[in-house]
């Protein structure tokens, strides 16, 4: 199908130049062993208008949060997207622009980055925010460099509450280093503060939490950060951005390096990705940081301007020295996440992360009132997102409740292999009583079934 | 110059507003003192003030559909609309990551299709969407070098990259704990074979290496140099940066290589989004097919699932399953191309680079003249006794409405300026741009200051890089 926009004549006049009589011979120094030669291999295109109808079946072929209630989170929330964030990322002057290399013609991109770096830094009460990474658990796993580089120790702390997924991607940036990762235990869902004290020492590089962490409960991040009493150990949080304008900031408690998944910002699900990575940290940390940093300066005529700034960690300039590898990031939904964070403006965003913790905690009192179900952490505090446990057979509640129409959340068991029948339940402002109320419905009645349906 | 978004801000001002929360809901009591009561200081807009200053923000770039962007090993081609048009069908877009495979058959046979298409353009055996960039892409790649050779037994401590390997290839080297051994390129631009030789050894993990290489010349030792590497156990890593040079024309999988990635965002046509988000999906040949990163995706009968069961993966890279709206586009294009269109469209990228690199190789000076693939390096070196340098030339190319190429890379050619026009550019295009870079080397000689002075036309004028790092101001420190 047409892609190229060569005419027959400008391609014999653009050989004629060359002085060649076909296109094939320009490939002439390919050895004949290296050439590809199964043409029976290739095949046509189709055209747009054939791509969009087999574009539309695929998309048909998959059940799409709208489809069902959706009480799904785990680090991926289905939250309200104003209208106008997909407007400013349909611009072409946003979407297909390159990297900034060349700021005099990039200051969109660029005075947009500096924005988008001073509403996160904000949002975690921290100095300064990079250009971002690829997603949270990237994110989580450079910072876990960040700080074995910085201090130069070998030792790291990940506390058992954070997502066991994420722990894998850290685990997979670190293979190859020598690094020991040591496992802080959990008890009765949050992070075992006496656990963590007994294994910090002096070669703990970093402390790792999630807040609120994977079982949605809040952690006491002063707790921990009372704990760590060496000063070079560095405390690393992975946090909510939404949950980050409700409860303490993470860097109002001490962190020194705080980290997220950024989804929950105006950026559609699209099962897993496109997300976006937050990365802030303390400034005087900046030499160590990942990621590109945009910096406001002058030009020439002393006019207001952009530039990309500390290039020299970066991989173009400092190859193996580099502070990190990556070069291409999460542009356009920075571009997302600005946008809706402006739209939301201080109080709409607030009012999000409200409204989704007392819908939370409406739903859980009413849940935690059926017989059959009790809270799995009955003590402890949560946003929006909080486990149950059944009593009797979790996943047949789920699939019992998918026939319902509604996507109950995600079985612990699965990331928890002790976490038998926990249903980790997540809430945002999208969910209204009555879904919430006829959900508790359909639970009961299965329950009061004796979980046989 | 366009205010700050935080300049638009008036107290109370709002733009989005939520459905009304019922009363009886409350917040729970044992949340209390861990609550902030504070605001968040953000923004206070109305939605016509964000959607002027993004408006205006957008004004103020340069970008595809704006006007060519010949940026070398960057394949800044065309965007096509049906590509944005098909990711955002809610089929794709509103679905949960944890959806089961039941919910998610449309997508999983989405990436089945295009890991068959892609196999037949690289000649590799098996792929995994997860990287979400060609950087991450070649840290799976390195971390199965990795994993292979301690699984093996082996203590394998380097790899080897040429002088005019991308920064992110040393880079990721040193991301899994490997030393970087550089190793100079022969006077033909390719791999210096003798070089090689001596420095691959049994310490060595393998080699990193794009073909063509980032002078867009292809190695024609290429089945030499997998020879050398392989005889001595060693594993060859393709840096897929420069794809768009053979499509359909010479595999990688039968150059040698054993793993490969591919920059969606690159030679697939999806669009850079101004740094992102991309997709750097990695191939492997069958003797790795159980290092990939978890999930991959499988098919059993008819039905389509997400397979976690690889015993010796590197676990995961990414906290699901990589930047999947980004694959999702690239999958259109590759559909309505078909891998016929996708040969047509490198066979077309290396006429349109030959083209400009015989027109400008007199006019500025081509440190290595003979047939390119899909970009070729020029030198702005001959300049120099005007007092012109490379950066001045392409500061003045934005005056004319052209991107500045790629510059100062690779490293090996002094005075970089390294051209990538695409194929999506037409020869009328190329002839206008030859115009404007034979105008700038006229300028060069006659008025080199107005060189110096460039860009005059662009919204600020070159800035002050210094003065934001010794004065670094990274956030707006404003109240709100």
């Amino acid at each position: 199908m047409p892609y190229t926009p060569h005419t027959e004549d400008d391609i014999r006049q653009m050989l004629d130049f060359l002085g060649y009589d076909s296109v094939d011979k320009l490939f002439k120094d390919i050895p004949a062993k290296a050439r590809f030669k199964k043409e029976r291999l290739l095949q046509p295109g189709i055209s747009e208008l054939e791509v969009m109808t087999l574009m539309k079946e695929l998309s048909a072929k998959n059940k799409t949060v709208d489809d069902y209630v959706c009480f799904m989170g785990g680090g991926a929330y289905d939250r309200f997207i104003p209208a106008a964030v997909d407007h400013i990322l349909s611009r072409p002057e946003f979407y297909t622009a390159y990297t900034p290399y060349q700021p005099e013609v990039s200051q969109g991109t660029l005075q947009h980055i500096y924005e988008f770096q001073t509403m996160i830094a904000r949002i975690y009460g921290m100095e300064v925010a990079n250009a971002s990474m690829y997603d949270g658990a990237s994110a989580l796993a450079e910072a876990a460099i960040m700080a074995l580089h910085t201090t130069k120790r070998k030792k790291l702390l990940i506390s058992s509450t954070v997502n066991p997924y994420w722990i894998r991607v850290v685990e997979s940036y670190l293979y190859g280093f020598d690094t020991e990762i040591v496992m802080i235990d959990e008890k009765g869902g949050e992070t075992d503060y006496e656990d963590l004290a007994g294994k910090l020492d002096d070669r703990t590089a970093a402390v790792l939490l999630q807040y609120p962490n994977a079982l949605g409960i809040v952690e006491e991040l002063q707790k921990v950060r009372d704990r760590i009493t060496d000063a070079k150990t560095l405390f690393i949080v992975m946090a909510d951005p939404v949950a980050s304008v409700f409860i303490k900031k993470p860097g109002d408690c001490g962190a020194d390096i705080v980290v997220g998944e950024g989804q929950q910002l105006g950026i559609p699900l699209s099962f897993g990705g496109p997300y976006l990575g937050l990365f802030t940290f303390r400034e005087k940390f900046i030499r160590q940081a990942p990621g590109r940093i945009i910096g406001m300066t002058k030009d020439r005529n002393g006019k207001r301007g952009f530039v990309m700034t500390y290039q020299t960690r970066e991989q173009h300039i400092r190859r193996e020295k580099a502070t990190s590898n990556i070069c291409t990031n999460q542009g356009l939904m920075t571009v997302a996440a600005a946008v809706y964070l402006s739209l939301m403006g201080k109080a709409g965003l607030r009012e999000v992360a409200e409204q989704s913790h007392k819908k939370a905690y409406y739903l859980y009192r009413q849940l935690t009132a059926l017989p059959g179900i009790e809270a799995s952490y009955p003590d402890k505090p949560f946003v929006n997102e909080f486990s149950v446990t059944v009593k009797g057979d979790a996943g047949a509640l789920k699939a019992y409740l998918k026939k319902k129409h509604f996507l109950a959340g995600i079985l612990l068991e699965h990331q928890y292999p002790g976490k038998k029948n926990e249903l980790l339940i997540a809430v945002t402002e999208k969910r209204t009583r009555d879904e919430m109320d006829a959900f508790v419905r359909e639970c009961a009645s299965f329950l009061k079934e004796g979980g046989k349906k | 110059m366009e205010r700050l978004i935080f300049e638009y801000s008036e107290p109370g001002r709002r733009a989005v507003g939520l459905p009304r929360c019922d009363e009886q809901m409350e917040s729970d009591p044992r949340l209390n003192r861990y609550v902030d009561n504070r605001l968040t200081p953000l923004p206070e807009v109305s939605e016509q003030d964000v959607m002027r200053h993004y408006v205006s923000l957008s004004t103020l770039n340069y970008h595809v559909d704006k006007g060519m962007y010949p940026l070398g090993s960057c394949t800044m081609k065309y965007n096509p609309k049906v590509n944005e048009t098909a990711a955002r069908l809610e089929g794709f877009s509103h679905v949960h990551p944890y959806s089961a495979d039941e919910d998610i058959q449309g997508l999983l046979a989405l990436m089945f299709d295009l890991e068959k298409e892609l196999k037949v353009i690289t000649g590799m055996d098996k792929f995994t969407f997860q990287p979400s960039a060609g950087a991450q892409g070649e840290l799976a790649g390195i971390k199965i070098f990795r994993k292979y050779f301690d699984l093996k037994g082996e203590k394998r401590t380097k790899i080897i990259v040429p002088d005019s390997a991308h920064g992110t290839n040393p880079a990721t080297s040193a991301m899994a704990g490997f030393d970087v051994i550089t190793i100079p390129s022969n006077r033909q631009g390719g791999v210096d074979l003798s070089a090689l030789e001596e420095a691959m050894t049994e310490e060595v993990a393998g080699l990193m290496l794009t073909n063509p290489n980032t002078l867009g010349l292809f190695d024609k030792n290429i089945l030499k140099i997998a020879a050398i590497v392989h005889e001595k156990g060693g594993l060859l890593y393709y840096d897929g940066a420069n794809l768009n040079a053979c499509m359909g024309l010479s595999r990688p999988g039968d150059m040698g290589f054993d793993i490969v990635h591919l920059n969606l965002h690159k030679t697939f046509s999806t669009p850079h989004g101004g740094g992102g988000p991309g997709s750097g999906p990695i191939g492997v040949k069958e003797h790795l097919k159980a290092f990939l990163p978890v999930p991959v995706v499988e098919k059993k009968g008819r039905r389509y699932y997400l397979d976690y069961s690889l015993e010796k993966s590197i676990g995961k890279l990414h906290g699901f399953f990589g930047n999947i709206g980004v694959v999702v586009k690239a999958y259109v294009y590759v559909k309505k191309l078909g891998t016929l269109g996708l040969r047509e469209a490198s066979r077309m990228a290396c006429l349109n680079a030959n083209y400009l690199q015989k027109k400008l190789r007199k006019k500025y000076h081509l440190e290595y003249d003979r047939l390119c693939k899909h970009e070729f390096v020029l030198s702005g070196a001959k300049f120099k006794k005007y007092g012109v340098r490379t950066l001045d030339i392409a500061k003045r190319m934005l005056d004319y409405g052209v991107h500045a190429p790629t510059v100062y890379f690779p490293l090996i050619v002094d005075e970089a300026l390294m051209i990538e026009p695409t194929e999506t550019e037409s020869k009328q295009t190329l002839d206008r741009f030859v115009d404007i870079m034979t105008a700038i080397a006229e300028e060069a000689r006659k008025n080199p200051d107005l060189l110096h002075e460039a860009p005059l036309t662009t919204p600020v004028s070159r800035l002050d890089e210094a003065a934001a790092v010794k004065e670094p101001d990274l956030v707006y420190k404003g109240d709100l």
